[in-house]
């Protein structure tokens, strides 16, 4: 058997295209530890966010992530809705779960063809992109953007549902309906695609619970959290829907897991278009006062977490973000050992990771800060002086 | 006076079939056209558009002018000959098959040992000059690409046992190697290919091509989402570019020799067909499959497909 070497996947991961390092301990093809380093991109949303007004702190964190981008938004208002103790219209409630669904359908859609890449099904790949791009266009008539939904606001919603909206919306939900269940069934009876996710990377209920995951990933391991059940926000509570949830823990089953939620997210949407009333999209909020609240609601990848604290003025004092993947990438540690490389690769990204969700913290090693918040403005000084003077400057 | 002019004839057309026709330009053209086929179809089948017709071979002209990097370290002369082996021998092979099948009575020696070997050269430079460039993810790719190997040559060699047993068959019990008298006697009796045997051979081949071209479900070799790329991790420029030019005359010849061995030669018209027949297959097997695990490939190759390879030769014995 030949000798420990470490593979490196990053620190630019290749296919992700995050900045992230996984350092694979490798004997031969078998992978012994690993070693996981996030902390490379420092973007300091919680020093921008007490600089904003609470009307510009959702456009602020929405750009957290360009994937998840209502579930940040939608968790900060919520947050700001807490400190008030604000009842928002029942319309806009339904608004916020139609727009929640749709991103989660999008982005499952988005992992589905990924994860095809990840196997080398290039197919597959283009073909779930294909039918995120309905998502997409009904995402563009709703709101006028692709991405960046700008739906959310302290109190309500932005953009009202306009009636001659709602055909478009029931056609593109049955076209991905049908779409997804033809993906399903591919999935499931292929016997090659079988052999490469069944199996592996197997995450045991005890381990996701260990490791605090949320979202899919504890879901396909046998721990049926979702925030929309636990903590009923939005319409949730007044739709009908399951959670899904695969006791197996290996990647077939998070498969599984998001195949099956975006049959439920379709249901959940169809619901909300039958049932939603008329009325105002909006409360007004006329001041902040002090307190502290946060906002929870569940994000395609797991828990979004928003904490604020407000001092009565018209800015948060704190606001703290916890996004899912930085729970959930930590669960590679024990979900990627004893595969081969090929799996790792597979199950590195069966978690659906968000680097640009998680990477906002400051970087730590071995219990120390690594750089500081001057540190950082002298490492950025010294490249720019860097640059000009190789340019000439 | 006339024996200098006869040997100078010879050797200009010796040197005119290894560089022009059916040698190395040659193939390397078809090589390149049947590349952007595969691109272009691949494309249509993911809902894309393709890229246009001189796409590969600006690709090509693009490597050929860039920078060759010699990783440090790396052992310079084993690095830059490992992408040349593959190249020559995929040479030889074309020049081989083109007069096997255009002359099949000729006394040329062309016997399908000869290109079994030449066909496991393209593997071993591959081998030789990822182990030699020092790379982690090079070595990984390396001791795959030698997994690969030792898997698919076994139902490969299997399956060719098939056209020299029906060979003897039709020509009365003479036992030969000679592809000559493979295509003469598939003229004689129809191709091989039209039998229980012939077919299970076929298949057998098809899915060794598609392992020695690199193709999914067996890229595991160089598995860009794995090993980004890993063979190929330190090549660039001109050595990285003599590797695609052997696999995309690979592309050409593979096919080339499926027809060869079992479905009747490339003697008319109808071969051209069937040749774009047999890419097109390869292009689709590799669109509907994802990448094996390098443990379920060996384990597919052989116990699967060496089965069948065992098969397909008891039938072939008793002429089915």
């Amino acid at each position: 058997m030949a000798g420990r070497r470490i593979v490196p996947i990053g620190p630019y991961h290749p296919l992700q295209e995050e900045p992230e390092f996984f350092k694979l301990v490798v004997e031969g093809e078998k992978v012994v530890d690993i070693e996981i380093h996030i902390g490379y991109n420092h973007r300091g949303h919680e020093f921008i966010s007490p600089e904003l007004t609470y009307d510009q702190v959702p456009f602020l964190v929405e750009r957290i992530c360009g994937i998840c981008s209502n579930s940040h938004p939608m968790a900060a208002v919520m947050a700001v809705e807490d400190i008030c103790n604000l009842e928002i219209p029942e319309r806009a409630k339904y608004l916020r779960t139609i727009v929640h669904e749709l991103e989660r359908i999008h982005s499952h859609l988005l992992w589905v063809g990924l994860a095809g890449h990840f196997i080398g099904y290039n197919t597959v790949w283009m073909w779930a992109w294909k039918y995120r791009e309905h998502v997409l266009e009904v995402f563009e008539m709703l709101v006028g953007n692709r991405n960046h939904y700008a739906m959310n606001k302290p109190g309500g919603v932005r953009h009202d549902l306009r009636p001659e909206m709602v055909k478009p919306i029931r056609d593109a939900m049955d076209l991905v309906e049908k779409k997804v269940w033809m993906l399903t069934k591919a999935v499931l009876d292929d016997p090659v695609i079988l052999s490469r996710l069944e199996g592996v990377g197997i995450l045991t209920r005890a381990q996701a619970l260990a490791y605090s995951t949320t979202g899919p990933t504890s879901r396909g391991s046998g721990v049926p959290w979702d925030v929309r059940r636990d903590e009923p926000h939005a319409a949730y509570g007044l739709v009908d829907w399951n959670v899904i949830c695969f006791p197996e823990g290996d990647v077939l089953a998070k498969t599984k897991v998001r195949m099956l939620e975006m049959i439920e997210s379709v249901k959940i949407i169809r619901q909300c278009l039958d049932r939603i009333p008329e009325g105002p999209i909006e409360a007004r909020i006329e001041e902040v006062p002090p307190g502290e609240g946060c906002g929870r609601t569940e994000a395609p990848r797991g828990e979004v977490f928003h904490y604020m604290r407000s001092d009565g003025t018209n800015r948060p004092l704190r606001h703290k973000v916890r996004a899912p993947s930085y729970m959930n990438i930590a669960s590679n540690k024990v979900a990627c050992v004893g595969g081969t490389i090929a799996d790792a690769a597979l199950t590195l990204a069966a978690v659906d990771p968000c680097y640009c969700c998680t990477e906002r913290m400051a970087a730590f090693e071995d219990g120390r800060l690594k750089y500081t918040w001057n540190e950082l403005l002298k490492l950025s000084w010294q490249k720019t002086e860097r640059v000009r003077a190789r340019m000439g400057r | 006076m006339s024996g200098f002019w006869q040997g100078a004839w010879t050797g200009w057309r010796l040197a005119f079939s290894l560089l022009v026709f059916p040698g190395f330009l040659f193939s390397v053209v078809i090589g390149f056209v049947l590349s952007w086929v595969d691109r272009v179809v691949t494309a249509r089948v993911q809902y894309r558009k393709g890229p246009p017709f001189v796409q590969p071979f600006a690709d090509l002209f693009k490597l050929l002018l860039k920078q060759t990097i010699v990783p440090e370290g790396a052992s310079r002369l084993v690095f830059l000959l490992a992408p040349m082996l593959g190249m020559i021998s995929m040479t030889i092979t074309a020049v081989l098959l083109f007069n096997v099948n255009l002359n099949p009575q000729g006394s040329f020696v062309g016997d399908l040992i000869v290109l079994v070997y030449l066909f496991a050269l393209p593997p071993l430079g591959l081998i030789i000059g990822a182990s030699a460039s020092r790379n982690p993810l090079s070595a990984v790719g390396a001791s795959r690409e030698m997994t690969l190997y030792f898997g698919y040559e076994l139902p490969f060699l299997l399956a060719l046992v098939v056209p020299i047993i029906k060979t003897a068959q039709v020509s009365g019990g003479i036992w030969t190697i000679r592809l000559g008298h493979i295509v003469m006697a598939q003229q004689q009796a129809g191709p091989f290919l039209y039998s229980v045997s012939g077919v299970i051979a076929a298949v057998l081949v098809l899915l060794a091509v598609q392992a020695k071209l690199g193709l999914v479900p067996f890229d595991q070799a160089e598995a860009e989402q794995e090993i980004m790329t890993g063979v190929y991790a330190e090549y660039s420029g001109v050595a990285l570019a003599m590797f695609k030019i052997t696999r995309a005359m690979m592309l050409f010849l593979l096919p080339l020799f499926l027809i060869t061995v079992l479905w009747g030669g490339f003697g008319d018209w109808w071969a051209i067909l069937k040749f774009l027949a047999i890419v097109v297959l390869v292009i689709l097997i590799r669109n509907t499959n994802p990448r094996l695990r390098i443990d379920h490939a060996l384990r597919f190759f052989w116990l699967l497909l060496g089965g069948f390879g065992i098969l397909a030769v008891i039938l072939a014995y008793a002429r089915l």
